[in-house]
């Protein structure tokens, strides 16, 4: 019934591309675009494993993010730790911080999360802002030339690229193996109907705060690799609202509870987002968020199932048929 | 003498807080919806004050009026064309529909008057006023005095009035209402529209004496938050006490920590109250 994923063949396609998009594609233009969507879809997938699957909207992710992205910079200035020794910090710190807020808000209905992981990142972000040991406004730096290769510190971007998309596959492994499993039939109960799910003996607030731990770890992760590749971290790079808008937007732009929607959000997004910001200048200015605002608001008025619902509804049934047998 | 000046201070801000906050309250406790675009109404009713100002030279009252019935229209209007369909779809969509807009109005706002701060001119309300020794600008003493007059109207008028009875009747049970004779649509978007033209009169009140730019909606939105998790969902009277404690507490510790601390004191005390008190001081559990 359920082959391995890798043997199933739209997934194979998939997967060679992105192996081989770097080096078809060998601009450093494109390998960076390219970084950016595998970074963006790391993130979002995380999101989307709380987000998505549990259907519990967290707006305040760039908590995990930004403290995974300041746990290695922070010690390499601190001690001249290699940055890659952060990670599993950040992946502490964060776990501890998503028990610290699943805890009580689990208890309530969804808007309370949501309220309480924006109220969370804001208080957060403020905070460093005006903490001096992580840097203040000014924020922290990396090594400026790898010492070795535990520095994580490459010259192209090629590395970071295969790194990156390393972290991905595993994440979506994870995902797809816990979406067959008691775990993910938890996570759908839930989302579909809270009361329903309890009353059949679901562990509502267990497996919401195991979802939401799990999804904490991976975007701390994807937090590190953003601080490691750029070797630079400020707050609002870190723990800016935007940052969680732009994981909330991706997942939901692909579609939110499915495996392969954040990637195909993050394809989708953050090339245009590019555009966008070639064509009209002033990189990450005003009207790229307007079309961001823009977006979400479609998606939810019109099709908040995200792309592969839509792909679903309005792909001919023949075609279907012929492709799943 | 400057302690007291800085607790009246605070109570007259808080007052405003909760005028926009009860907004907040009233469209959660109808629909059971959280509202992310809340700071960006009262971000818009601040530059609607200005516009007037600027292009038919209108005074406060003027000015206060016209923020106030723009931001009622564009309340119904957000309920109409968004928020009445996202209401049948599952939660995510709720979320990210005010959430969505919240952004699409922030960053047309950046967009159109630029990041920079802007502040109204001169008007008939500048000067202070001596209270047995307290200095306090006039027109922070008005628009404090208005905004708990209004908070209070809307209390009333949700509770003694026949539309307010329908209001509250929508909330209670659509259906049962429905079969009263009640259009629950049209009490929703009067709903949105009192919420959003609350946000917009506030904002107006505030932009009389507070400089702005387009991202305080994100810091007064966050407010509102606060403001209601700790009045309780859906309750009036419980916006208008938290929102003199909130400014209260965000005067006193700006005097005594410094202002950059007022909003980390603030967003802490949210935290510790979804930790202690989800349901806020006055909210049933």
């Amino acid at each position: 019934m359920t082959k391995a994923l890798v043997f199933r063949p739209k997934i194979l396609v998939l997967s060679v591309c992105l192996l081989i998009f770097p080096l078809v594609f060998s601009d450093a233009f494109y390998r960076d675009i390219g970084v950016t969507v595998i970074l963006a879809a790391i993130s979002a997938s995380a999101w989307n494993i709380v987000g998505g699957y549990a259907g519990q909207v967290s707006v305040g992710h760039s908590m995990f993010y930004g403290i995974g992205a300041y746990a290695p910079l922070l010690f390499y200035q601190l001690w001249g730790w290699p940055p890659i020794l952060g990670i599993p910090v950040g992946i502490a710190l964060s776990l501890g911080l998503a028990v610290a807020i699943g805890t009580p808000t689990f208890r309530l209905t969804g808007h309370y999360f949501s309220m309480a992981t924006i109220a969370v990142a804001e208080l957060i972000r403020i905070f460093t802002g005006t903490w001096d040991f992580v840097g203040a406004a000014i924020g922290l730096q990396g090594p400026a030339t790898a010492r070795g290769w535990w520095d994580l510190t490459f010259r192209g971007e090629l590395p970071y690229y295969y790194l990156f998309l390393g972290v991905l596959a595993v994440l979506l492994c994870i995902t797809a193996a816990l979406e067959r499993r008691k775990f993910g039939y938890y996570l759908r109960a839930i989302k579909t109907g809270e009361r329903a799910a309890r009353s059949l003996g679901v562990p509502v607030r267990q497996t919401k705060i195991k979802a939401l731990m799990l999804s904490a770890a991976f975007t701390s992760i994807a937090g590190s690799l953003y601080s490691i590749k750029t070797g630079f971290i400020d707050p609002e790079s870190g723990f800016g609202i935007l940052v969680s808008v732009q994981m909330v937007i991706i997942a939901a732009l692909g579609g939110a509870g499915t495996l392969f929607g954040p990637l195909l959000g993050a394809v989708i997004l953050v090339p245009l987002q590019t555009a966008t910001n070639t064509w009209f200048g002033g990189g990450g200015s005003g009207l790229t968020y307007i079309f961001y605002g823009g977006i979400i608001v479609l998606i939810a008025r019109f099709e908040p199932g995200g792309l592969f619902e839509l792909w679903d509804r309005i792909a001919p049934t023949r075609w279907r048929r012929s492709h799943a047998a | 003498m400057l302690f007291l000046q800085v607790i009246v201070g605070g109570l007259l801000l808080g007052a405003i807080y909760a005028l926009f906050s009860s907004g907040l309250t009233l469209i959660w406790g109808m629909m059971n919806f959280i509202n992310f675009a809340h700071g960006e109404f009262v971000m818009l009713g601040m530059y609607a004050a200005l516009l007037v100002v600027v292009w038919l030279n209108g005074g406060p009252a003027v000015f206060g009026l016209a923020a106030a019935v723009a931001l009622f229209v564009l309340g119904v209007i957000v309920y109409a064309g968004l928020i009445r369909h996202v209401m049948r779809g599952p939660m995510l969509a709720q979320i990210l529909s005010s959430f969505g807009l919240a952004l699409l109005l922030r960053y047309t706002a950046f967009f159109i008057f630029s990041a920079n701060f802007v502040s109204l001119p001169q008007n008939s309300l500048s000067g202070t006023v001596d209270i047995g020794g307290i200095l306090m600008p006039l027109a922070q003493l008005v628009a404090g005095v208005i905004a708990i007059a209004l908070t209070i109207a809307l209390h009333f008028m949700l509770t003694r009035t026949t539309v307010g009875s329908k209001l509250l009747a929508v909330s209670e049970d659509r259906n049962a209402a429905m079969l009263m004779g009640i259009r629950p649509d049209r009490m929703q978007a009067l709903a949105w529209g009192l919420s959003a033209g609350a946000a917009g009169i506030a904002g107006a009140l505030l932009a009389i004496s507070y400089p702005w730019s387009p991202s305080v909606g994100e810091t007064f939105g966050l407010t509102a938050f606060v403001v209601v998790a700790l009045g309780g969902f859906g309750s009036v009277p419980g916006a208008l006490y938290a929102g003199l404690i909130i400014g209260l507490i965000q005067a006193v510790s700006a005097f005594w920590l410094g202002p950059i601390y007022k909003d980390i004191v603030v967003y802490a005390l949210f935290v510790a109250l979804l930790w202690l008190r989800p349901q806020g001081l006055m909210g049933k559990a």
